[in-house]
């Protein structure tokens, strides 16, 4: 299948290893990623943040780069929900990287090996905008020697939220805490989510602490394969 | 509530840097939400009563006028008597004088968000007339001189050994302990005098039925009952999107309301009257239908949902903001989620900017709401009326920036090569640490991944 790549804005700049092991993974299913050059960012910080003028141009600006391509995978589920909020003709076309996996293409085992323990934050917009279900759990119960443990209070927002972060910022700090410490409390050595912007937060924050856990998205875990 | 609320961001500050709130916080909504989530599960049309709620309040919404006006029909043909007030100072005149004409100088209330939105005790208070709590949380707070930050629970901020020291100052002797059975017979006490002297009470309500006339009061303690069979002077003040079409509505609300609020199958008093009944109970009733903002909220197609509300206050338990912050943090009674969308439309969102942005958009709110309210829609459109009414300059033109480098990739190349440059002195051990001007909020807590050497798109250029 063909699939046309969206990176993101931060999956760009920020943390392009997310989209490098996304190609990995369906390139080694055999797909063929196309990446349209002219893509930049959806527009979900304006809109989030009460602009809707520049939020509705740029949206309009992502239809028009994806808009003839009939698979559109994005490795954020908060940039997808967004979208396809915005623009309910997306429904069908664009997908989160894990529904795109099970639903679409019916795959649970990508042929990914990664033997640590590992814990799932379920990101707020994928539990309830993007609506992405167990999708993720299937994958990561199908990746060899992985060990996941359940993290208490998963459900509880992560404290980023965008702006929010920032002109909230001791609101989203005692948010954060309290997600670090039950991550830490698992035992885990990775955290794993489906959204950059919330590992920047959980990250920032673990590396703050000095703690012994390391953020991945999924894709770079699926996209660990077994050497041989 | 025309003063200005204080900024969520600083109050929320102060809030947050409170030990003792902050675990009275996290134990009481904490406990709520799971006793909700168990009660909830046992239903299996859950979501289709959900939807009815939803449906019911907005076809009241829809012909507000007419159910007004079949209500005060109701409502008179039974005996009672209806006011109309514009704004809180209507209403609390009307009630002042009513108490003037039974030349009553204490009255007992039952426990009312409406009442005490629109300053109801301060007015009665500046005209000679003290009205008395009877909820035993609201007593508990004005015995203090504090005020509600949980919509159901309103001294949630409170534990029982604050609470035996408010009532050792007040009410009860240096005897009693923090044992709750201890401390809520002390209330009793003070109480019934109270309930068996008074010659009038005020109460709010939870659905008023348009239909019939028939005022509704859900509780816990009885004490609403008391104040609305005993005195002989009863006035009701009704927000007048409490309207419900048919008393068989009723039906799904009080299914959805203490399984959303209490986390109970069914709350213990649930209080109908309709107009007077001679020889049974008050023998004088007055509805008072409040406007105060409620039109103006109509107005709106988009932020109109949030009259749907029957306060159950699901939404503060599950937010991860409210839960940690508290409610006096949003400088009104409506605090949470709902009072974040409610308090800006009511006074006004130039009376409360912040509030709208109170909130990380997690959604947990709107999956709990028993009416269907979407809050982050809701919190969304209220932003972009609070950027147009009060947006700081410097904002405005970071994101006008923003807009204008993410509309072409060339401009979005460049400027990640420019950030690269300028995040260089700030780097160390591949994280940034701090940073100065308005991303130093980020980094006192956090550190900060920087922008990547290479870009993706940089990457997938050179990929062969």
């Amino acid at each position: 299948m063909r699939v046309a790549l969206f990176i993101t804005c931060i999956g760009d700049m920020v943390l392009p290893e997310v989209g490098r092991a996304t190609v990995t993974v369906l390139e080694r299913l055999g797909h063929e990623v196309v990446f349209p050059k002219e893509q930049t960012c959806c527009g979900q910080m304006h809109v989030n943040s009460g602009y809707r003028v520049e939020a509705e141009r740029l949206a309009k600006r992502f239809v028009e780069i994806f808009g003839d391509y009939d698979t559109v995978v994005s490795p954020s589920s908060s940039c997808v929900g967004t979208m396809r909020e915005l623009h309910p003709e997306l429904h069908g076309r664009l997908f989160e990287l894990s529904e795109l996996l099970v639903y679409r293409l019916g795959v649970t085992d990508v042929g990914a090996s990664f033997p640590h323990r590992v814990a799932y934050h379920p990101t707020c917009h994928s539990l309830r905008v993007t609506r992405v279900g167990d999708a993720p759990l299937r994958l990561l119960g199908a990746v060899k020697g992985l060990e996941l443990v359940e993290l208490p209070d998963a459900r509880e927002c992560c404290g980023f939220g965008g702006t929010f972060a920032i002109k909230n910022a001791d609101t989203s700090a005692a948010m954060v805490i309290d997600k670090c410490q039950a991550i830490v409390a698992t035992g885990a050595t990775v955290l794993t989510a489906l959204d950059s912007s919330c590992l920047l937060q959980i990250g920032g924050r673990l590396s703050r602490e000095g703690a012994n856990v390391r953020t991945m998205h999924l894709a770079e875990i699926l996209a660990r394969a077994t050497t041989r | 509530m025309s003063q200005s609320v204080r900024a969520f961001p600083a109050a929320a500050r102060d809030a947050l840097a409170d030990p003792q709130l902050r675990t009275n916080l996290r134990n009481a909504t904490h406990t709520i939400r799971e006793k909700r989530d168990g009660v909830v599960a046992e239903l299996p049309d859950w979501e289709e009563l959900r939807e009815a709620g939803r449906a019911i309040k907005a076809d009241v919404l829809a012909h507000l006028d007419e159910y007004l006006l079949q209500f005060e029909e109701a409502v008179t043909g039974a005996g009672g008597q209806v006011h109309w007030a514009q704004d809180g100072a209507e209403a609390n005149q009307v009630v002042l004088e009513i108490a003037r004409a039974h030349a009553v100088s204490e009255l007992v209330k039952v426990k009312s968000l409406t009442t005490d939105e629109i300053g109801l005790n301060a007015a009665l208070a500046a005209g000679g007339v003290h009205a008395l709590e009877t909820d035993l949380a609201e007593l508990i707070l004005q015995l203090d001189g504090d005020w509600s930050s949980h919509i159901l629970v309103p001294a949630i901020h409170r534990n029982r050994t604050e609470i035996r020291d408010i009532f050792r100052r007040t009410i009860a002797d240096a005897s009693v302990s923090d044992d709750p059975r201890e401390l809520a017979e002390a209330a009793r006490v003070y109480l019934r005098e109270k309930f068996l002297t008074a010659r009038m009470a005020v109460s709010g309500a939870n659905f008023g039925v348009a239909e019939t006339g028939t005022v509704c009061v859900v509780e816990s303690e009885g004490n609403g009952r008391m104040c609305t069979t005993l005195p002989p002077v009863l006035v009701t003040i009704l927000g007048i999107e409490k309207l419900i079409p048919t008393f068989n509505d009723l039906e799904v609300f009080l299914q959805l309301l203490p399984r959303s609020s209490t986390g109970e199958r069914m709350n213990p008093y649930t209080s109908l009257w309709t107009g007077i009944t001679p020889g049974d109970g008050p023998q004088e009733f007055h509805v008072v239908l409040l406007d105060a903002g409620r039109t103006r909220v109509l107005a709106d197609e988009v932020g109109r949902q949030a009259l749907h509300c029957i306060r159950c206050s699901a939404c503060l338990n599950v937010c991860p903001v409210y839960s940690r912050t508290g409610g006096h943090a949003y400088g009104s009674v409506y605090p949470g989620p709902i009072g974040a969308i409610l308090t800006p439309q009511l006074q006004g969102i130039e009376h409360a900017p912040s509030l709208p942005f109170a909130s990380s958009l997690c959604g947990a709110c709107y999956e709990v709401c028993p009416v269907k309210i979407d809050i982050p829609t809701v919190l969304l459109h209220l932003r972009a009326k609070a950027v147009r009414a009060t947006g700081g300059r410097r904002e405005q033109l970071a994101m006008k920036t923003a807009g204008w480098v993410f509309g072409g990739r060339r401009r979005f190349k460049i400027a990640q090569r420019l950030g690269r440059l300028a995040q260089r002195p700030f780097i160390s051990h591949a994280m940034i640490r701090r940073l100065p001007g308005p991303l130093a909020d980020w980094t006192r807590t956090r550190d900060l991944h920087p922008l990547s050497s290479e870009s993706f798109r940089d990457w997938w250029d050179h990929r062969t």
